[in-house]
């Protein structure tokens, strides 16, 4: 099998790589690029620790191939912050304790961001099923619900 | 080390705030490196080949073709360890079979290659020749004396003659008479309860990087609860001196107990012995389910007389509970666990420990207790309703309380049981009205916690700051709450003390990350690091001002002399005499070295409000309230994390998780699609209420958290669930069709 090459746009960088035609994106991160905020929950898109955006759509990037970024703009969480500005989730995070172990966090940082993307408003049952596919072992989710809806009430506030 | 005599009017500056975590931005910027986020030079990959039987002998293991496949580094199997010390054995069996797979999934060959593609191919090179066994996967049915056994030899002989060879052991716990007891009684209840296995669920696949040279030197990064544990047990397996094994925790993405032993740790660092390479080894989510260590699935009789005025006369439980494949199920803890919150005359449990073909059960939060809870507080439950009392007043008046002798064994000193159920029965909560077609459910639960062997060092650097070197992996914000106490013990402010998890070359043997011992044990040898550095603090200000040392305090971040008497000279703050510490005999540091005994046991009431849906049987969490003692409550906002985490753990075990075995043994549902826990939209939010009542073992009276939150959730949950069913419900989880067939059952339908 001989490698692709991959022309794509990665958190605003543009990136080449070569992957196997059967290689994942997430595989792609991790191994190739050493992006490993992006993290392996179970491989099979059941867990959402991998979540990235493509051209503004989540997917889960254990699901997609490297070869399928051709042409198309990723996010991952390395790029969320500004510099050394964390983007408000981030903060809210770490100040509401959204986070015991920290492995699913990359993954539900970028989901509720696109989630604020699109509704910056958010009830608590939107953010519920939003994040209904990001599994979080340690905080009951109570925290991380509460730091997505602050966030939002200060975005709404500051804007 | 006691509490602190100050206690009653000491005035905390940073202990009970909520300062960011120090580890916080690594984690929300993707910067944390877990265990797979390891990369060395010349690294290889790692494969496991696991038995897709239940129960075979290994007739032959003929690897020549894997080894002959281009890009194939080292194939290892079970020959290439050599004979082991008995007290790992069963570990290294359970991380590389010998002559039988005793489970779905048991670990037969691995490999390592230069690419994760070559490793997977040269796995199915590998031919095992297996004669498939009897098998069996049930508790009951492991017990029946015609099960198929799985070792000769291991019954031990607290065991009567006759009982089936995979009865491993007995246990007792209790005091009293309890036929006498129940002779008192104005009615008995007694009943049997089933719980499935479940996992810990962990997000993060068990990972490491393991190096090896030819002179017996070895490094190890891993993702554990435990790195001192990871080397011992690696050293012993693989012939190593412990001094030579250097073990490196990477963060941890969860373990809840699962993490509290090895898998694939001495098999990586056999195949870089074999290889001579840096191998990664790192396992999927279905190697995960299959081959780690989920909890026991258990099969409980419970018998307990009660008065009509509620007074519990007597309390019977036999606990049987399969460990998988070898020895060491949970149940003495279940065993001795099972009535702890009560004050009782006539009490007695017994625990089973049964092997099955299972993986070996590994610890999972409180590991034992909820399986018994959920069995005595049904029972508690059932009698309370039927002379209609109210479930709260009853465990008040049965409760125990400081001077109780525990039904197993000791005699607590101050306790925060009651304290609990008094918040509970005060709580918005319990008096709220409840909509149609709910049903509220009320629990206690316990935890002993733990202590144990601890080393912490505290170093003064020249500018002043302080750095808290300690031996437990940081799994929900350990870092913070060493830092916090440090700061409060120096009274300096928290961002001057940062804390590092040091690897296993750095400090003496720590104990592994369980027993919620993290925020007792270290931060109690934290709080004793920094006296002892402090002393030295106001020995070089002695020094100094030529006066005695004795004469000298420290208060507020600084040695000031400590009366009118010792000479009137300013304070020397901890920054200058870090800077003249040079001049005054050299760097300054405190250290402690402890097996810390004292850590307070840990109660906790849990009410919950359930809908029941009557067509599908499907139960849904409505609202939340957990009441724990926290001793003290150091990070407050991690403390009620432990509080949700814990009671979302215990709702997805109430209610979802199962292991699901075929009848040829084989796991059915190894993903997290079904094997389902919980997710935020099952969910509401988690109210929490920390009670405070001192550990007199500890010098701010801090208790463990961790793990007594998920004690009573089985339980109060089957309690709500009961009621609003109108029926007893006795075998977890109670999944929808369950439900609907007891409902269906009660009404004839």
């Amino acid at each position: 099998m001989s490698q692709i090459h991959v022309t794509t746009q990665i958190n605003g960088d543009a990136t080449e790589f070569l992957c196997e035609p059967d290689e994942t994106l997430m595989d792609v991160l991790r191994d190739r690029l050493g992006l490993t905020g992006t993290k392996e929950g179970c491989g099979t898109g059941d867990c959402g620790a991998c979540t990235v955006a493509v051209d503004g759509r989540l997917v889960c990037s254990c699901l997609m191939l490297g070869a399928e970024a051709e042409g198309r703009d990723v996010a991952t969480i390395e790029g969320m912050a500004t510099g050394d500005q964390l983007h408000p989730l981030q903060q809210k995070f770490i100040e509401m304790a959204a986070l015991q172990c920290g492995i699913c966090t990359p993954g539900i940082l970028v989901a509720a961001q696109s989630l604020l993307e699109r509704n910056p408003d958010p009830s608590e049952e939107e953010v519920r099923y939003w994040l209904a596919g990001n599994l979080c072992r340690c905080t009951g989710y109570d925290k991380i619900i509460r730091a997505v809806m602050e966030t939002a009430a200060d975005m709404r506030r500051a804007s | 080390m006691a509490l602190d005599d100050t206690k009653k009017t000491r005035d905390f500056k940073v202990i009970g705030t909520r300062p960011d975590r120090p580890d916080g931005i690594d984690k929300v910027t993707g910067r944390a490196r877990f265990g797979a986020d390891m990369v060395l030079p010349g690294m290889l990959t790692g494969r496991i080949l696991r038995s897709p039987h239940a129960h075979a002998r290994i007739r032959s293991i003929d690897t020549s073709k894997a080894e002959g496949l281009p890009g194939v580094k080292a194939v290892v199997t079970r020959a290439d360890f050599g004979e082991v010390p008995e007290d790992v054995a069963d570990t290294l069996e359970n991380c590389m079979a010998g002559d039988t797979a005793f489970y779905d999934g048991h670990a037969v060959a691995a490999v390592a290659a230069n690419s994760a593609a070559v490793a997977r191919k040269a796995l199915r090179l590998i031919e095992v020749d297996y004669e498939v066994l009897p098998h069996v996967t049930d508790v009951d049915a492991a017990m029946a004396p015609d099960a198929p056994v799985l070792h000769a030899g291991r019954q031990q002989e607290t065991v009567p003659a006759g009982m089936s060879g995979n009865v491993i052991a007995r246990s007792q716990f209790g005091h009293g008479d309890v036929e006498a007891g129940l002779k008192q009684a104005d009615r008995i209840v007694e009943r049997t309860f089933r719980t499935a296995a479940t996992h810990q669920g962990y997000i993060e696949p068990h990972a490491c990087v393991a190096t090896m040279s030819t002179d017996g030197q070895g490094d190890l990064w891993v993702c554990t609860q435990g790195h001192y544990m990871a080397r011992n047990t690696c050293a012993a397996i693989l012939g190593l001196e412990q001094g030579q094994l250097r073990v490196t925790a990477s963060e941890i993405g969860g373990g809840f107990g699962g993490k509290t032993t090895v898998f694939l740790e001495p098999v990586a660092l056999m195949l870089a012995r074999k290889s001579g390479r840096p191998v990664k080894m790192v396992m999927s989510r279905s190697e995960v389910l299959r081959a780690s260590g989920p909890t026991s699935s258990t099969s409980i009789d419970v018998k307990i007389g009660m008065r009509k005025d509620g007074r519990i006369t007597a309390g019977f439980a036999e606990l049987r509970y399969q460990g998988g494949a070898w020895p060491g199920s949970p149940v003495d803890m279940g065993a001795m666990s099972a009535f702890a919150p009560y004050d009782l005359e006539n009490v007695k449990t017994i625990g089973w420990d049964v092997v099955a073909n299972r993986p070996k059960a590994a610890a999972y939060r409180a590991p034992g207790a909820p399986m018994a809870a959920f069995a005595v507080e049904s029972a508690i439950d059932e009698l309370a309703k039927g002379f209609g009392l109210d479930p709260l007043e009853v465990r008040l008046m049965n409760g125990a309380d400081e001077g109780t002798r525990a039904s197993y064994g000791p005699t607590y000193p101050a306790i925060g049981l009651k304290a609990t159920l008094e918040a509970a029965k005060a709580h918005p909560h319990w008096s709220a009205p409840l909509a149609e077609g709910q049903g509220r459910g009320v629990a206690c639960g316990f935890w002993f916690n733990f202590g144990g062997d601890t080393c912490v060092s505290l170093n003064i650097t020249p500018d002043g700051t302080v750095t808290v070197s300690e031996g437990n992996p940081d799994i929900g914000g350990s870092r913070a709450s060493m830092t916090m106490m440090a700061a409060e013990e120096l009274g300096i402010p928290y961002d001057q003390v940062r804390t590092i998890i040091a690897d296993t070359g750095s400090l003496g043997q720590n104990e592994v990350t369980d027993g919620s011992r993290v925020t007792f044990a270290v931060g109690l040898a934290t709080i004793e690091a920094a006296r002892a550095a402090k002393r030295e603090m106001c020995r070089r200000a002695a020094m100094v001002w030529g006066i005695d040392e004795d004469a000298v305090d420290w208060e507020d971040g600084a040695a000031r002399p400590a009366g009118p008497n010792a000479g009137k000279f300013p304070p020397m703050t901890l920054k200058e005499i870090a800077a003249i510490a040079s001049n005054t005999g050299g760097p300054i540091a405190g250290h402690h070295e402890v097996n810390a005994e004292g850590a307070g046991v840990s109660f906790a009431t849990h009410i919950v409000d359930v809908d029941l849906d009557r067509d599908t049987g499907s139960a849904r969490i409505a609202r939340y309230t957990v009441l724990q003692d926290a001793g003290k409550a150091v990070h407050p906002s991690y403390v009620e994390g432990q509080f949700q985490g814990g009671a979302v753990q215990g709702i997805g075990w109430a209610l979802n998780e199962e292991y699901v075995y075929g009848e040829d043994g084989i796991l059915q549902n190894p993903g997290f699609l079904d094997y389902r826990i919980p997710v935020a939209s099952d969910l509401p939010m988690i109210d929490t209420v920390i009670l405070e009542i001192p550990n007199p073992g500890h010098p701010y009276g801090v208790r463990g958290v961790g793990e007594t939150s998920i004690v009573p959730p089985l339980a109060a949950i089957a309690n709500a669930v009961s009621a609003a069913a109108g029926v007893r419900l006795v075998d977890l989880p109670l999944s929808p069709p369950k439900v609907l067939a007891a409902l269906q059952d009660k009404t004839g339908a």
